[in-house]
C-alpha cells in the first residue's frame, strides 16, 4: 500500500488497526485530475495533517472521504468495509463527521439548534427525541455543554447568521462533534481564527478522546507539527510524502514540492 | 439580529384578526361572506404553498394538484356517500396527501426554479385531467348538486352563507393551529435546516429527501382539506378553479404576505383575492392591471428576495418557542459579515484556501 | 410529390395535413422559445413577460396590416421595433432585482406580463383580432392532393431561414461566441471584462426582437388574443425545458416535436395528446434533477443551495 511516485517515509502509527484506508483514490474534474491515485492511512485514535500547497488536492480528499464527491477511481475503507460506494448521509451515520474551509451551518438556525440538529442521528432521530424531556436531556444540555467547550456558550442563542466567521468555524466543529464521530475530517479549521480562537481550537484537539481520530487539512505548520501524528504531503493531487513531523519537516521531497509550487 | 416586533404584539394582532374573522359574516352582506369563505379557503392553500416554498425550499406552482384532489374526492363523497363535513375532510386530506405522494419522486430531488417548472407541468396536467375525465369529474361543466354539508353527525345542516362561512372558519383555524405547532416542533426545526444548507443536513446523517417527502404529503393533505372546504363552500366545482392562474396567484401571495409567518401567508392570499374579487368589481376588468401591479411592487419591496422572507417567517415563528431567544447578545466580534450577504461557493474543484 | 404506393398514402394522408400544421406551428415556437432560451441561457433571467412581447407583435400586424405588402413589411419593422423596445423597457426593470433569485424576477416578469395583457385588451377588446394577409398568400395552394393554407407554408420557409440565421449567428459570430461562452460559464465571461449589464440588456432586446418576429409573422396561426401571452408562454417554457439550453438545434427539434404533438398528436390520439406536453415536461425534469450536474448549468440561486 505505497503511493507509487512518492517518498514513504515510514508511518508513525503503523502499530495501530487502520480505522480508513485509501488505495488509489482518484478524482477528476473535467481535464484536471484534483486526486490522482493517492493511498492513505489512518489509524483509529490517529491525528494525521494533510498538507500542501494550493490545488494539491487536500479538500477533493476530504470530500472523497466524507462521501461529498463519488470516486472515480479506486476504494475507501472505514472500519472495516467498502465505503467507495456509500453517500454522504451513510457514512455519516457510520462516524466520518466533517467542517468545511467555509463553514457549513444552518444560517436561519440559533448556534445551540445548529448542534441540536448535527446531533439529532446520533441521539435516536425523531423517536429518541419525541418528548420535551428526552429533548432537553439527549439533544439540549449535550448541546449547549458543546457549545461551552468550543466556546461559543454566550451566544448559543444568536442565529448562525449572525455569527462572525470564526465563530461559524467553531460552531461547525461543535456540530462535527454532536454526532459523536469516529473519524473527524477538519478542513482548515484554525483558518479566520484570532489568536485566542487558535489556542482554544489547539486545546480543544488536545484534549479530544483518542477515541476520534482526526484528518485535518490544515496551513499553519506550527499547529500541524504541534497537534498531529502523522503528516501527509500532497501536491498536484499526488501524494508526496507520509510521517512523522519530524521526518516530515526535514524531508528533502517535501521542501522542493513546497519551493516549487511557489516559485 | 433580525429585527423582529414583540410577541404580545402579534398574539394581540392574531387575537383581534381572530375576532374580526369570527364577526365577519354579521357585518357583511351574504355575497361577502362567500366571497370570504372562499378566501379563508384559499389562504388554507396558500399556507401549504407558504410552508413548501418558505420553509421547505421547494417553490411550487403544483398545489392546485392535490387541491383539485381534495374537491373532486370531497364532492363525490358529498354526491354519493354522505353530506358530512367531517367524511369530506378526511377523504379530501387523503386524497390531496396520496396526490402529493405520487408527485414526491418527481419534486423531492429538484431545486429552485426546476421544481417551479415541475410543479406547473403537475398543475397543469391536473387541469387536463380534470377537464377530460368527464365520468368523474364532469368534465368542463364540473360537478354540482350536492347536498348541504353537515359538519358532524347529529348536527344540522349549513344552508346558509353564514354557517359555512363558520364552519370553514373552525376548520381552517383548527388546521392552522396544527400547522403552528408541528412547525415549531423540532420537525419544523429539521426543515428549516434541509433549506438552509442540505449538503451539510447530508453529512450530518439526516435524509433530506426523506423530510422533503413528508413535507410534500403533508401540505398536499392540507390543501386536499381545502378542496374539500371549497365544495361545502361553494357547492360546486369546476376545473376553472384550480388554473394556472389559481397557482400563479397563491405562489405570489404566499411570497406577499410571508414576510409575516403562516398567518403572513394568509393575509397575503387574501390580498392577492382581495384585489382580485373585490377591487376588480369596483374598477371592472382592471384586475389583472391592479394583480400586475402589486406584483411589481412586491419584487422590489423585498430587498433580499424570497429567502429573507422564510428567514423573517422562521424568526415570527419561533418567537414564541423560545425562552430567552430575544436576550440580545453583545457584538464582541466586529467583523461579522453582512447578514445574507453574497458568499462564494463552498463546493469547488480544487482548494481555495490561502497558502502558507 | 405524390408518387406512393396506393395503400400507404392512404395511411399517411389524413395525417400530411396536421404533420404539416405541425411543422408551422413548431417553427413559430421555435422562433418565440429561442428568446425565452436567450434570456434564461445567457442573462439568467426567468422572463415570463415573453409571451406578452409576442402579444404585442401579433397586435401590431393585426392593427397595421392591411392585405398589402407595404403594410405587413410595416407592421414587421414595427412590431420588431416595438419588441426590442419593450424588452429594453424589461432590462431596464429588471436592473434593480437582477442580483437576486429567479423568484423575484419571475414575479416581477409575470407582474410586467400582467399589466401588458391588460393593457393590450383595454387598448384592443377581450376579442381576438382577425390578422389581414396579403392577397397573395391568403389563398390555399395544392399539397399532395390536399388545399394547404399558402401562408402556412410562406411561413414555414421565413420562419426555416430564420432558424438557418439564428444557427449561423450562435456557431460563427463573435457575438455567437460569447453567447455560447456565457451559457457555458457565465462567471468565466464575467472575469473576461464583459459588462454583465450591457449582455442583460443586449439580450432581452435581442429575445424581445425574436418574440416580436414571431407575433407579427405567426400571428395567423396563434393570433392576438387575451390568452395569446399565456398560450406562448407556456409552449415557449415546455420547449426551453425539453430542448434545454445547450444548443440552437436541440431548441429546434424541441419546439418541432411540441408543434406536432400540438397538431399530429391531437390527429393521432385525441385522448392521450392534451397530456403528452406537460407529461414528456416533468418526466424531463424529473430525470435530469436526479444528479445530473449539467442541469445545474441553470444556476438555480436560491430555494436550499446557496
Amino acid at each position: 500500500m505505497t503511493g507509487s511516485a512518492s517518498t514513504r517515509v515510514g508511518p508513525a502509527t503503523s502499530g495501530a488497526p487502520a480505522l480508513l484506508t485509501a488505495t488509489a483514490l482518484t478524482r477528476r474534474y473535467g481535464s484536471l485530475t484534483a486526486v490522482a491515485g493517492v493511498d492513505l492511512r489512518v489509524a483509529a485514535g490517529e491525528r494525521h495533517a494533510l498538507i500542501g500547497p494550493n490545488g494539491a488536492g487536500k479538500t477533493t480528499l476530504l470530500d472523497l472521504v466524507g462521501g461529498a464527491v463519488r470516486a472515480d477511481g479506486g476504494r475507501i475503507d472505514y472500519a472495516g468495509r467498502d465505503v467507495t460506494r456509500l453517500g454522504p448521509v451513510r457514512r455519516a451515520r457510520l462516524g466520518i463527521a466533517r467542517t468545511h474551509q467555509r463553514p457549513a451551518v444552518w444560517s436561519s438556525l440559533t448556534a445551540r439548534e445548529n448542534v441540536e440538529v448535527a446531533a439529532w442521528r446520533q441521539a435516536g432521530g425523531l423517536r429518541g427525541v419525541r418528548t420535551p424531556g428526552r429533548f432537553r436531556s439527549r439533544l439540549r444540555e449535550p448541546a449547549l455543554a458543546l457549545l461551552d467547550r468550543v466556546g461559543l456558550a454566550d451566544v448559543a442563542a444568536r442565529t448562525a447568521a449572525h455569527l462572525s466567521h470564526g465563530q461559524r468555524r467553531q460552531l461547525e466543529i461543535a456540530m462535527a462533534l454532536a454526532g459523536r464521530p469516529r473519524l473527524l475530517l477538519l478542513d482548515e479549521p484554525a483558518a479566520g481564527l484570532s489568536g485566542a480562537e487558535v489556542q482554544r481550537l489547539v486545546t480543544l484537539l488536545a484534549t479530544l478522546s483518542r477515541e476520534v481520530a482526526v484528518l485535518l487539512v490544515e496551513h499553519r505548520l506550527d499547529l500541524v507539527y504541534a497537534l498531529c501524528d502523522t503528516v501527509t504531503v500532497l501536491r498536484d493531487g499526488r501524494l508526496v510524502a507520509s510521517g512523522t513531523p519530524a521526518e516530515i519537516r526535514h524531508s528533502p521531497a517535501v521542501r522542493r514540492a513546497y519551493a516549487e509550487a511557489v516559485r | 439580529m433580525t429585527p423582529r416586533p414583540s410577541r404580545w404584539l402579534v398574539r394581540a394582532g392574531a387575537v383581534a384578526a381572530l375576532a374580526g374573522a369570527v364577526a365577519a359574516p354579521w357585518l357583511v352582506d351574504p355575497y361577502t361572506t362567500s366571497l370570504l369563505a372562499r378566501t379563508l379557503v384559499l389562504g388554507l392553500v396558500g399556507v401549504s404553498v407558504a410552508i413548501l416554498t418558505g420553509v421547505a425550499g421547494l417553490p411550487t406552482l403544483g398545489q392546485t394538484g392535490p387541491f383539485a384532489a381534495g374537491a373532486y374526492a370531497g364532492a363525490l363523497v358529498g354526491l354519493h356517500v354522505c353530506p358530512i363535513g367531517l367524511v369530506q375532510v378526511v377523504t379530501g386530506a387523503a386524497a390531496g396527501a396520496l396526490f402529493a405522494a405520487l408527485t414526491v419522486p418527481l419534486v423531492v430531488h429538484a431545486r429552485g426554479v426546476v421544481v417551479l417548472m415541475i410543479t406547473l407541468a403537475v398543475g397543469e396536467l391536473t387541469v387536463t385531467a380534470a377537464s377530460r375525465w368527464r365520468s368523474v369529474t364532469g368534465g368542463s361543466d364540473g360537478l354540482a348538486g350536492m347536498p348541504a354539508v353537515r359538519p358532524v353527525w347529529g348536527m344540522g345542516v349549513l344552508d346558509s352563507d353564514r354557517e359555512r362561512y363558520l364552519y370553514t372558519l373552525v376548520v381552517v383555524a383548527a388546521l392552522l393551529a396544527v400547522v403552528l405547532i408541528v412547525l415549531r416542533t423540532p420537525a419544523g426545526l429539521l426543515l428549516r435546516a434541509c433549506r438552509d444548507d442540505e449538503a451539510r443536513m447530508r453529512a450530518s446523517g439526516h435524509r433530506v429527501t426523506g423530510y422533503l417527502a413528508a413535507a410534500v404529503v403533508a401540505t398536499g393533505a392540507l390543501a386536499g382539506v381545502a378542496g374539500a372546504l371549497l365544495v361545502s363552500v361553494q357547492q360546486y366545482v369546476s376545473p376553472a378553479d384550480f388554473g394556472f392562474e389559481v397557482s400563479a396567484l397563491l405562489l405570489l401571495g404566499a411570497v406577499i404576505g410571508g414576510v409575516a409567518s403562516v398567518g403572513g401567508a394568509i393575509a397575503g392570499t387574501a390580498l392577492v383575492i382581495a384585489v382580485r374579487d373585490w377591487l376588480s368589481g369596483m374598477l371592472p376588468g382592471h384586475a389583472p392591471l391592479l394583480l400586475g401591479g402589486l406584483f411589481v411592487v412586491t419584487a422590489y419591496l423585498f430587498p433580499r428576495g424570497v429567502v429573507s422572507f422564510s428567514a423573517g417567517a422562521v424568526a415570527l415563528l419561533r418567537g414564541g418557542s423560545r425562552p430567552g431567544s430575544a436576550r440580545r447578545v453583545p457584538d464582541r466580534s466586529g467583523a461579522d459579515p453582512a447578514p445574507g450577504a453574497p458568499v462564494p461557493a463552498r463546493v469547488g474543484p480544487r482548494g481555495s484556501g490561502v497558502g502558507t | 410529390m405524390t408518387t406512393r404506393a396506393a395503400p400507404l398514402t392512404d395511411a399517411i394522408d389524413p395525417y400530411l395535413i396536421p404533420a404539416l400544421d405541425g411543422v408551422a406551428y413548431g417553427l413559430l415556437l421555435f422562433v418565440a422559445a429561442s428568446g425565452l432560451v436567450l434570456c434564461f441561457g445567457v442573462a439568467n433571467i426567468l422572463n415570463l413577460a415573453h409571451g406578452a412581447l409576442y402579444a404585442v407583435g401579433a397586435y401590431t400586424v393585426a392593427v397595421l396590416a392591411d392585405a398589402s405588402w407595404g403594410s405587413l413589411a410595416l407592421a414587421l419593422v414595427v412590431g420588431v421595433a416595438a419588441g426590442a423596445g419593450a424588452g429594453g423597457v424589461l432590462a431596464g426593470l429588471l436592473a434593480p432585482v437582477v442580483r437576486r433569485d429567479h423568484l423575484t424576477q419571475a414575479l416581477l416578469t409575470f407582474g410586467v406580463a400582467l399589466v401588458g395583457s391588460a393593457l393590450l385588451v383595454a387598448a384592443f377588446g377581450p376579442d381576438s383580432l382577425p390578422v389581414r394577409i396579403p392577397a397573395a398568400l391568403d389563398g390555399t395552394v395544392e399539397v399532395a392532393g390536399h388545399r394547404y393554407p399558402a401562408y402556412r407554408l410562406g411561413f414555414i420557409a421565413v420562419a426555416g431561414l430564420i432558424a438557418v440565421a439564428l444557427t449561423l449567428v450562435v456557431a460563427r459570430t463573435r457575438v455567437g461566441m460569447l453567447v455560447r461562452a456565457t451559457v457555458d460559464d457565465a462567471d468565466m465571461v464575467a472575469c473576461l471584462g464583459v459588462n454583465p449589464a450591457r449582455v442583460r440588456l443586449g439580450v432581452l432586446v435581442a429575445a424581445g426582437a425574436l418574440a416580436g418576429v414571431a407575433g407579427v409573422l405567426g400571428a395567423p396561426i396563434i393570433g392576438p388574443a387575451p390568452t395569446t401571452a399565456d398560450t406562448v408562454l407556456m409552449l415557449g417554457l415546455v420547449v426551453v425545458v425539453l430542448g434545454g439550453l445547450d444548443s440552437v438545434r436541440n431548441t429546434l427539434l424541441a419546439a418541432l416535436a411540441v408543434g406536432e404533438i400540438q397538431t399530429l398528436g391531437v390527429a393521432l390520439t385525441p385522448a392521450v395528446a392534451p397530456f403528452l406536453l406537460f407529461t414528456a415536461m416533468a418526466a424531463v425534469l424529473a430525470v435530469r434533477s436526479r444528479g445530473v450536474p449539467a442541469w445545474w448549468r441553470f444556476r438555480p440561486r436560491w430555494g436550499g443551495t446557496t
